[in-house]
């Protein structure tokens, strides 16, 4: 520590676990050393249940999450909980800490996480599934549950990447299936009298398994064909459920919320005030994961909002504040909410930032006020470049509604519009990859249609950026082939060929997503238990933050993936019939398979489009949870679930 | 009107650089719900500006920065909620109103004062005796690498004070250095340089990486003349509210 002059005084402070030689030698230090505004601190002496929460991504994209910052609220609200945070140690100090068998800390106390209770991980996307096994390693932790005494935390993962756990199940004493705000004081409950009755951990973990959402994955087994695919999957232990139901939080408007988030003191992605609006999506994307695992479509309530948007700015300081949700439109007292924020924000000189708007008369008008607009770009995301694609991936969005709403963007002054789009979907075809370069001219078009030359300020940019489609469970599209990285490129190709044939092809900038990640991220998706012993082979080959370009080998992972024995087409190009046994299906998320598999063949055999909630229910099976979308009064005159 | 604010930067603070820091301030002055001023524009921002950037590893007990405000309370008042808004590492120690006819917080440093603590063992030497030889040369001359060239600057007319005291540590005795020196936009120069050339003065090999323990004791401008300086803190010049 630091010792400042004035009579020599070492003030009475948090000793870091990091000497200043190491945090003088790291890039930035202050990812490391806690103590930002609204930082819990607690004695670790007056509370009974030590919870390290963690994001397996440095600091500046985990503290951007906004599910941490939830949890971390409703853990130490409890009394007898502290939690803190913790997040991968960018590769700079995991070497450092390696060379000098520095165990990884939690920022607020800087104590080693093995001292912890309980290490929590969010699990956000499949390429942080090497720095789930840094982070344990550093924390001297054993990499597999079964290795574990209790003098180890219990290893409990969440997010939405555990809703197909497998590719990971052999790393996690438990998985927490659904909406953290629910059953955690149960378990911590049932942990803490565990240890004050001498139970070993492994009865612990069974007890655990037994609360709603809970998956304990070392009490279940798969057995295979011959093919590869799954027999049959279940639970060793009697009194386990065959079934996790995903755990929910109906009460949306009446639970957990920070109202005093941390403020890093580094600028992190996220470097405002995140207002989460709604949970779930009304529209149904086929390939969008989070459309299906968030159903029912929850609304919080304006009035708790507008609470939350003031407290949280004054408890902050921030200067942004923004909104968070899938759909942001669909949120239907989004112009009250709107004019309240402009109103206060004007006021205090703050900035609102809104993505993920449908761009259509309303939003512009909005936009208008609260952005610069010459400085500011509109994006689109049309998802596919034909009807008939978008059609296929129930996108509902037409070519008429886009190019209005671009003509309306550009006689607001707006000239940069951004294009995303999807290759690789189930039935594309070249025609449908070529669309993309002709709905990107056609934008650039109805620019020079709607503004007259001598009106035009500066050059009109359209920026169309594609990714590669990835297969998620629990979408219609689960059942679908994925591309190879050679296809990938070749379609790539296609789209950038026609680019250029395009007459405003000058102003059109085409740009196309990593090809070899995407095929990694196939195979985590999709993955069933024996993809773990590539994870951990490649870790150990010195495989972590493989979601930044510059530390990601795909060399080693097709060695790894080959020394194990384990194809990667088997979980990509394969094709499925339609009674397979998924590896996740052992997970309820609410949507019923049968529902699934109806929108898969409403996709690649009728092609046509499935209404939203809102305008007619398609019994997709989440009004089960008994709330939410499903008990609105719809369009189609019915209500109160009507599936 | 203008506030220029002190505070201390210590503890772990040490390692948040600059440009965050003022990052920290920014928000600091909106959940202290201080009447803060604005620029004009799309994108409004506050009228803040530092003085003396400090760097990454040092502690301070002078730190300044000048706020435009709308409405000012008392002394004793803001700093309470400064204060209070604030974590443990920044702690606000004054706010003084401004005159009118102030120049800004950055074109007004001459000068700071440092205490240097050493973190490892060194060569017991009288120190003293070193001190005042080096000060008696006629120049003294550094190599100071630029980007493009070499150049030899004398120092000697940018160090105003240079002492040294001890400390007990591990029972034995360890020089502490305290000094003033120029740190105006066009003299400033850093204790470490201060401290390298007179170690290579009396022959003794230049202390390691992150020896040096630097605090910052306070910030100085010149309310005399060039000819007849008088150096005094910087919330010298503004009255207490």
């Amino acid at each position: 520590m630091i010792l400042c002059s004035k009579s020599l005084i070492i003030w009475d402070m948090r000793k870091l676990a990091l000497n200043d030689e190491i945090l003088l030698s790291i890039e930035n230090p202050a990812r490391y050393i806690g103590g930002e505004v609204n930082a819990v601190m607690k004695d670790k002496n007056d509370v009974s249940v030590r919870f390290a929460m963690c994001f397996p991504d440095v600091y500046e994209i985990g503290m951007s999450h906004l599910g941490i910052q939830i949890l971390y609220h409703m853990f130490n609200s409890f009394e007898d909980t502290w939690c803190e945070r913790v997040y991968s140690p960018w590769p700079d100090l995991d070497k450092i800490l390696r060379e000098k068998q520095i165990p990884l800390f939690a920022l607020e106390s800087q104590d080693p996480i093995r001292q912890f209770d309980f290490l929590g991980i969010t699990i956000q996307y499949e390429m942080c599934y090497t720095n789930i096994l840094q982070v344990l390693d550093l924390s001297k932790i054993p990499l597999i549950h079964n290795e574990r005494t209790w003098d180890d935390p219990i290893v409990i993962g969440g997010g939405p990447c555990t809703y197909n756990p497998e590719p990971i199940a052999d790393f996690f004493d438990l998985f927490y299936i659904g909406e953290g705000e629910t059953i955690y004081r149960r378990l911590l409950d049932l942990y803490k009298e565990a240890k004050a009755s001498g139970m070993s951990r492994a009865d612990f973990l069974y007890e655990a398994g037994k609360l709603p959402g809970m998956y304990c994955p070392m009490y279940y087994e798969a057995t295979y064909h011959e093919d590869g695919t799954i027999a049959s999957f279940f639970p060793t232990r009697e009194g386990l459920p065959d079934k996790i139901v995903k755990e929910i939080e109906m009460n949306v408007s009446d639970t957990y919320y920070p109202d005093k988030p941390v403020v890093p003191f580094v600028k992190v992605t996220q470097d405002r005030v995140v207002l989460e609006i709604q949970r779930g999506c009304i529209r149904g994307c086929r390939f969008c994961q989070a459309g299906q695992l968030y159903r029912p479509v929850r609304e919080r309530d304006v009035e708790m909002l507008k609470k939350y948007a003031v407290e949280m700015l004054h408890n902050t300081g921030h200067e942004e504040i923004s909104l968070s949700s899938l759909s942001s439109s669909d949120y239907q007292k989004l112009p009250e909410l709107i004019d309240f924020l402009i109103e206060e924000c004007n006021r205090r000189r703050i900035n609102i930032s809104l993505p993920s708007l449908r761009i259509d008369a309303f939003s512009l008008d909005v936009m208008s006020k609260v952005q610069d607009v010459r400085k500011s770009s509109l994006t689109f995301a049309p998802e596919a470049g034909s009807q008939r694609m978008r059609d296929v991936i129930n996108k509902g969005l037409t070519e008429e509604v886009i190019l209005k709403g671009a003509e309306e963007a550009f006689k607001g002054g707006w000239t940069k519009v951004k294009l995303y789009f999807m290759l690789g979907l189930p039935t594309e075809t070249d025609e449908d990859r070529r669309g993309i370069a002709e709905l990107s001219n056609l934008v650039a078009k109805t620019f020079y249609d709607t503004v007259p030359k001598p009106e035009r300020k500066g050059k009109v940019s359209v920026t169309a950026s594609t990714s590669f489609f990835i297969p998620k469970p629990f979408t219609p599209f689960q059942w679908a082939r994925m591309g190879t990285s050679e296809e990938f490129i070749s379609y790539a190709k296609t789209v950038k060929e026609a680019v250029m044939a395009q007459l405003n092809q000058k102003v059109i900038k085409y740009n196309w997503h990593e090809a070899d990640v995407s095929v990694l991220e196939g195979v985590f998706a999709r993955g069933d238990r024996k993809v773990s012993k590539v994870i951990l082979q490649a870790y150990k080959k010195g495989c972590i933050f493989d979601a930044w370009s510059e530390y990601y080998h795909h060399d080693v992972w097709l060695s790894c993936f080959e020394e194990c024995g384990v194809p990667i087409d088997f979980y990509t190009t394969r094709e499925r019939a339609i009674d397979e046994v998924f590896p996740w299906d052992f997970i309820d998320c609410g949507v019923s398979r049968a529902f699934l598999e109806r929108e898969w063949l409403r996709a690649t055999k009728e092609q046509v489009v499935t209404p939203n909630c809102r305008q007619a229910c398609s019994g997709c099976g989440a009004a089960r949870f008994g709330g939410g979308v499903c008990f609105e009064e719809r369009e189609d005159g019915a209500s109160e679930g009507t599936n | 009107m203008k506030v220029r604010i002190k505070f201390r930067k210590y503890g772990a603070m040490i390692f948040i650089g600059h440009l965050d820091t003022m990052r920290f301030f920014q928000k600091l002055i909106r959940r202290a719900d201080i009447d803060v001023s604005y620029t004009q524009g799309f994108s409004p921002h506050q009228i803040m500006s530092f003085a003396a950037p400090l760097g990454v590893g040092l502690c301070s007990n002078g730190e300044y920065l000048d706020l435009g405000c709308e409405h000012v309370t008392s002394t004793k008042d803001m700093i309470e909620r400064l204060n209070q808004a604030s974590v443990e590492g920044y702690e606000i120690t004054n706010v003084v109103l401004l005159p009118e006819d102030a120049g800004n917080a950055m074109a007004s440093v001459a000068a700071a004062t440092y205490t240097v603590h050493m973190r490892y063992e060194q060569p017991e030497i009288d120190f003293a005796s070193q001190i005042s030889a080096f000060l008696k040369q006629e120049t003294i001359s550094v190599v100071k690498q630029t980007k493009k060239s070499e150049k030899v600057l004398d120092i000697k007319p940018l160090i105003f004070d240079l002492d040294v005291s001890y400390e007990e540590v591990d029972g034995k005795r360890r020089p502490v250095f305290s000094m003033m020196v120029d740190a105006s936009s066009a003299g400033n120069i850093k204790p470490a340089l201060v401290l390298d050339t007179l170690y290579t003065f009396a022959s003794l090999p230049a202390p390691k990486e992150f020896d040096y323990i630097i605090t910052r004791e306070d910030t100085y401008t010149n309310i005399g003349t060039s000819e007849e300086p008088k150096l005094v803190p910087l919330d010298a010049v503004g009255n207490t509210i």
